[in-house]
């Protein structure tokens, strides 16, 4: 999206510095971060019987100015992630650091600081923004909250209004006299009164019609040229975040199963999870939707407070073997910054199976163990990357006894 | 030809409120036949909800006016009595609503919900009621659907209530089945699931499925024939491939080039559909898509009726005055189909 970084659509953006290993001073980095929710039972005695891993040993760091985008089913963590990343939620284990400064257990004043340079933004913006105050006090609380004077404030919402797109005349409307889009604008006002650094859009159009999708993501877009914004965007849609990210992160079951730069995630996903949801989007062009044979995969993810052992996809994996269900993979590191914790990756070349390394982003839990090589994919090697990804995942092989 | 199976004339929806007459569907008609997928598209607000939900008969109130015709294997949909639509609802047409969780009662056992709609209709016992629930909750893929009749709502994920609704729908083998963004509020994996279900099921059965939604990619996956609406009216309809490659009316080449396509690289831009949808109280004289279309002209303050304009397509009808030269030539925007407006945000 910041057209001044890499090259897009381009196979494996080199030095691209979204890469983890290569990323000098980043602004916010999660290294190892946990969020464990107890599940409470009893009335007197507060017994804990078991816990939920919503997000579980996930590591990831954001460069200034750039996207990060999270994607996965929901449930698989991806909210709470943000929700960590913002400190909305304090993490269970993990150190969370915003430009090096650990922030993982900080009280509230102390964060103050750190408040006023990361903003979210929510999915509905129907039930993120209160519906008895008019969008000046709004778009003025977090102002306010910082301690600026009322004439200031109101100069400064309607720069802000105007800013994103609203008419600056409509400060004493109530967001319900707003459309689904402009109410949105409302909550990206809200956003940028304090001059962040950072925003998380949670969901940010999940809930818009297509044509107001686009004009939402173009104004996103834009602030991050004017202002050098930095963004984690959080969606299940992976069609849209293809479009605003530099980076993206698949999560599943609170872990992160592939990290990649936007494009080559489309082009070579390496992770079958990856594989299993773009071959679940519907392309909108029927000719193209008939002769791709997309193979949907069944089920649908298992319960975290238990989740499978060794890797957590092989319960629905088309490739899983029994190293899958008792060794965890490590995220191994492929050229060009593209990391993936599978044992059967795909679209990759033995070459580049062989030099994989782990990454220092792996979770603690995981093990040494490396992909060996491409065992039982000779169909799709590195030469059939787009075959592959339109067609989704091949028929289930016959699984070891 | 034969006699569709479904046949709307028409079709008008108002509802008086005190702000004055809300004109929600303005004159749509269309026809459904056996084994056929017609979705409808559409943005909030373009009436296409409205539309099927008056075909159940759901928008019946104090305040709701009718015009036009609705033709269901010689009854009229419009003009029934309750007691003649509560036979024909479940029986002859049935409807998956978006929300699964606010359509099922959270009260009740799933297997005596699905059970309870057989009986309102045939005569069986509960226990041969239930076997036949159990056998429809297997057919739509619930594993274990016998030890789950007695589940309720909240113990299903959103995906498997979507199918308990599905299965519902098709308790009674309907011959038209209305979906109304039946995978909306589901994830990407699941919708691929109930997708391929619904189109399945419905061509086994042999009915007709009226699709609503607002996804272009779920469009071009199940649709045989395309309606698009706007603001109350339809723009535009035709079959998927003629929608698709050959758009007519410039609102759907603004739906065509807003659309993200993961299988592609992004446009450095996406090219948006400028400002909102008019206010249904205070909709534009003339062709409703005028003010917020680029190409618009003097003519334009003039309703153009919904009819063929090209040759050799003659059920491929849209609503433009635009001439098909002219249209071939304003359609492309950076070598794909969109609306040239550059970036007009407001």
């Amino acid at each position: 999206m910041t057209d001044d970084s890499q090259p897009q659509g381009d196979q494996g953006a080199q030095e691209d510095p979204a890469s983890p290993a290569a990323s000098g001073s980043p602004l916010l980095q999660a290294e190892h971060v946990q969020l464990y929710f107890p599940i409470k039972y009893g009335v007197l005695i507060d017994r804990t019987v078991g816990v939920v891993h919503a997000v579980d040993d996930v590591s990831l760091s954001l460069p200034e100015g750039q996207t990060l985008g999270i994607v996965g089913e929901s449930g698989c963590g991806k909210s709470t992630l943000a929700r960590c990343m913002v400190r909305l939620l304090e993490p269970t284990d993990g150190t969370l650091r915003f430009r090096g400064r650990d922030i993982t257990h900080l009280g509230r004043r102390p964060l103050q600081p750190f408040r006023r340079e990361v903003q979210l933004v929510f999915q509905d913006p129907s039930s993120s923004l209160n519906p008895r105050k008019r969008v000046g006090q709004i778009v003025a609380a977090p102002l306010q909250v910082q301690g600026m004077g009322r004439d200031a404030a109101r100069a400064r919402v309607r720069d802000l209004l105007d800013r994103v797109g609203l008419n600056p005349e409509h400060v004493n409307r109530f967001p319900h006299e707003f459309s689904g889009g402009q109410r949105q604008r409302i909550g990206v006002a809200r956003a940028l009164a304090v001059n962040p650094k950072l925003i998380v859009l949670d969901e940010p159009v999940s809930a818009l019609d297509v044509s107001v999708q686009a004009q939402v993501i173009n104004l996103l877009d834009d602030l991050q040229d004017d202002l050098g914004l930095s963004y984690v965007f959080i969606a299940h849609d992976l069609s849209v975040v293809r479009h605003v990210s530099d980076q993206i992160a698949v999560m599943y079951l609170g872990k992160i199963m592939e990290l990649s730069p936007a494009a080559e995630l489309y082009s070579k996903p390496i992770h079958p999870y990856t594989s299993a949801l773009l071959a679940a989007i519907p392309i909108p062009d029927p000719k193209e939707n008939r002769t791709r044979e997309r193979r949907v995969i069944s089920g649908e993810p298992p319960n975290p407070v238990n989740p499978p052992a060794g890797c957590r996809f092989h319960t629905r994996c088309p490739w899983s073997t029994k190293v899958c269900t008792e060794v965890e993979p490590p995220l191994a590191e492929y050229p060009g910054g593209h990391l993936a914790a599978c044992h059967h990756p795909r679209n990759v070349s033995s070459a580049e199976i062989a030099a994989a390394t782990r990454s220092p982003l792996s979770p603690l839990s995981s093990a040494q163990l490396l992909p060996a090589g491409v065992e039982e994919a000779p169909a799709s090697g590195t030469g059939s990357q787009v075959a592959a990804t339109a067609g989704g995942l091949a028929e289930r092989p016959d699984e070891e006894p | 030809m034969t006699e569709p199976l479904l046949d709307v004339d028409g079709l008008q929806v108002s509802f008086a409120t005190e702000d004055g007459l809300v004109r929600a569907v303005d004159g749509v008609s269309f026809t459904l036949d056996r084994g056929e997928v017609v979705a409808i598209v559409g943005e909030s607000g373009s009436g296409k909800s409205v539309t099927v939900m008056t075909l159940m008969g759901l928008t019946r109130s104090p305040n709701a006016r009718f015009a036009g015709s609705a033709r269901l294997r010689g009854g009229d949909l419009i003009t029934a009595s309750e007691e003649e639509l509560e036979r024909v609802r479940g029986q002859e047409i049935a409807m998956i609503f978006q929300d699964p969780i606010s359509s099922l009662s959270p009260v009740m056992r799933i297997g005596n919900q699905i059970a309870e709609q057989i009986r309102a209709h045939e005569k069986v016992s509960k226990s041969e009621a239930l076997d036949r629930a159990a056998g429809l909750m297997e057919r739509v893929g619930i594993p274990r659907a016998r030890d789950r009749l007695r589940a309720y709502p909240h113990e299903f994920s959103g995906g498997m209530r979507q199918r308990v609704m599905i299965a519902m729908a098709l308790s009674l083998s309907p011959s038209v089945l209305i979906a109304d963004e039946p995978t909306t509020a589901l994830d990407v994996t699941i919708q691929a699931q109930i997708l391929k279900e619904i189109t399945q099921l419905s061509r086994e059965s042999n009915s007709g499925v009226i699709f609503v939604t607002h996804d272009l990619g779920v469009v071009a996956d199940v649709a045989d024939r395309v309606l698009v609406m706007y603001s109350g009216r339809l723009v535009e309809q035709g079959t998927v491939d003629e929608i698709f490659y050959d758009p007519q009316h410039p609102y759907t080449w603004g739906l065509m080039g807003s659309i993200t396509r993961v299988d592609r690289d992004p446009p450095r831009r996406l090219p948006a559909i400028p400002g909102a949808p008019p206010s249904l109280l205070r909709v534009p004289e003339g062709c409703h898509f005028r003010p917020r279309c680029p190409h618009a002209f003097d003519r334009c303050r003039e309703v153009p009726p919904l009819e063929p304009r090209l040759a050799g397509a003659p059920d491929h009808l849209d609503r433009c005055w635009l001439s098909t030269e002219d249209k071939r030539v304003k359609r492309e925007v950076g070598g794909r189909i969109g609306l040239a407006t550059g970036d007009v945000i407001k």
